[in-house]
């Protein structure tokens, strides 16, 4: 690996990139203890008044449960409907089966923006039907995340089950089971971190989406990123750094659960 | 009961229920946002006609491609730095480079920019840190204008140039480069005329990528560029949920879609998707 070095100019230059990248995330920090009501560095009145303003408001602590709820059934659906896509893409592969693969990465290639005009437009004709799973409502928000994350669950599942071996199929089925019995009981025991994995990234994104849920919801479903944003637009409410903080330390402990995984998974295939 | 089913059905329950969903749920509606574009606030192409020849929507469109180009260009330029530099480094050094692509890459873009908002603004960080050390007499206006969207758009993009560049730079054998070096190269004509070239498919690619994304990108502009940089999909969202003009909103988003499926086709043709993603 080391054959070749880098100059010490680009290592100086690397350094200064680090920095920038991890500015933001520096700044955040020290502003969520500002003893001040307004948002500021914090001059020796360190407090954790707007932790405790976050933890004593309703829709502070609304928004994060609907987040949570909706991250978890996202995450959820998307990680069952991308493994058993994969599983039958591994089956079975062909020009058909590419072209299938190629729809399930739309809602990543479109524009943001434009997939949220999508889904506006759907969720808002499921309303007319059923109004209680369409726009502004929990069921249309799941619905619409998980078809948003779906293609990173459908990567990291085809990335995961092709370092499967194939023979394991081929003894399945001499052995005489069905193609039931072969992935319930022969590939899926093989991809169950894959699949723990992908449902924690997925749980990130869905935790994290903001531009969609801008246009499918209106004050029925506040998702916390939705309420952060409205903290953000006008004037600036230093609650917002309190929950930046604390969605950091949520970040990086997801980040180190996410690294132990693949760490044991590695160990465990030696 | 599912082992009882004929074998073919069993995979057709295992293939379909996705690509299906995604048909009902993203495809069709498609078409529905295809139709408003030409069917409010009356029939006709109307809207595309306004947005062919409306100055204000192509002073919208031109900083919009604007605005992409650069933060492709310096995205592109600090991700080619750390990828670099993460090939050709020791373990604790990659180590470093991981983490300070991944921590920002899996934090919020909302968390991010209100970390950008408070370390650029007048009172902040940097220009605290760049009066103390008395390179400026007066704060320097960072946000609420392009040069705030610019610097967080960026910091966006890096991680996501980062690796189609790290994974294009992994197929450059390294043997290559030794033997120019042995030939009597200088190291910086080793990295000129040895290195860039045979990094040149991976650099477009992660260029329309970040350009792709970029496009499409309207949370970082409304919050920093504060209404001065109104971008196309800031400016979609207006149309929509404050002046009630679905149709134009509708239309752009059409031609948003055209120009991507193109720039898509493009990064198609020049690399294979399969190896910047693997």
């Amino acid at each position: 690996m080391n054959i070749y070095r880098v100059g010490w100019l680009a290592k100086l230059l690397a350094l200064i990139t680090m920095g920038f990248l991890m500015l933001p995330l520096a700044a955040v920090i020290p502003v969520s203890f500002t003893g001040k009501r307004y948002l500021s560095m914090p001059e020796g009145d360190w407090s954790l008044r707007h932790y405790i303003t976050l933890f004593h408001s309703s829709e502070w602590i609304g928004s994060i449960m609907n987040s949570a709820i909706v991250a978890i059934s996202a995450a959820l659906l998307a990680t069952l409907l991308s493994t058993a896509f994969v599983i039958a893409v591994w089956y079975r592969n062909n020009k058909w089966t590419r072209w299938l693969i190629g729809l399930c990465m739309l809602p990543l290639i479109v524009p943001p923006v434009v997939s949220a005009m999508v889904l506006y437009f759907m969720t808002t004709n499921v309303s007319r039907i059923a109004p209680g799973l369409g726009y502004d409502s929990l069921p249309g928000v799941i619905l619409a995340h998980t078809l948003l994350i779906v293609p990173f669950g459908v990567i990291n599942m085809l990335v995961a089950i092709s370092r499967v071996d194939r023979r394991i199929e081929l003894a399945a089925r001499n052995l005489g089971a069905g193609l039931w019995q072969t992935t319930w009981m022969v590939l899926l025991p093989n991809l169950r971190l894959s699949m723990l994995t992908t449902f924690l990234l997925c749980f990130i994104l869905s935790w994290e989406e903001i531009a969609v849920t801008l246009f499918i919801t209106s004050w029925e479903v506040i998702t916390l990123p939705r309420q952060i944003w409205s903290g953000l637009r006008d004037n600036v409410d230093p609650v917002v750094g309190a929950i930046s903080t604390l969605l950091i330390i949520l970040t990086l402990t997801l980040l180190f659960l996410r690294m132990a995984i693949q760490g044991w998974r590695a160990a465990q295939r030696h | 009961m599912i082992t009882r089913l004929p074998e073919r059905w069993q995979y057709r329950l295992l293939l379909w229920p996705l690509p299906i969903l995604l048909l009902l749920c993203y495809v069709i509606p498609f078409a529905g946002i295809v139709t408003w574009s030409v069917t409010l606030p009356e029939l006709g192409v109307d809207n595309y006609a306004r947005l062919a020849n409306d100055p204000s929507i192509h002073a919208v469109l031109w900083r919009t491609l604007h605005l992409c180009a650069i933060v492709g260009v310096c995205a592109l330029l600090l991700a080619f730095l750390m990828a670099y530099c993460w090939l050709y480094s020791s373990s604790r050094w990659q180590r470093w480079v991981e983490l300070c692509i991944f921590l920002p890459f899996f934090i919020s873009v909302l968390v991010r920019t209100f970390g950008w908002l408070v370390a650029l603004r007048n009172n902040g960080l940097v220009n605290s840190w760049l009066q103390d050390l008395g390179l400026i007499d007066s704060p320097l206006a960072l946000t609420r204008n392009t040069l705030g969207v610019i610097i967080a758009m960026v910091h966006f993009m890096v991680p996501f140039a980062f690796f189609p560049l790290l994974s294009s730079m992994r197929q450059i054998d390294d043997r290559v480069l030794l033997a120019a070096r042995g030939l009597g190269a200088s190291r910086l004509r080793v990295f000129i005329s040895v290195f860039l070239p045979q990094t040149l498919p991976g650099l477009l690619g992660a260029f329309i990528m970040v350009f792709v994304f970029c496009l499409g990108f309207f949370i970082i502009p409304a919050i920093l560029g504060g209404g001065s940089t109104l971008m196309a999909a800031e400016y979609v969202f207006l149309q929509m949920f404050q002046t009630y003009n679905w149709g134009i909103g509708a239309a752009l988003c059409v031609l948003m879609l055209v120009l991507v499926s193109g720039l898509v086709w493009l990064l198609m043709r020049f690399s294979r998707v399969e190896r910047l993603v693997g």
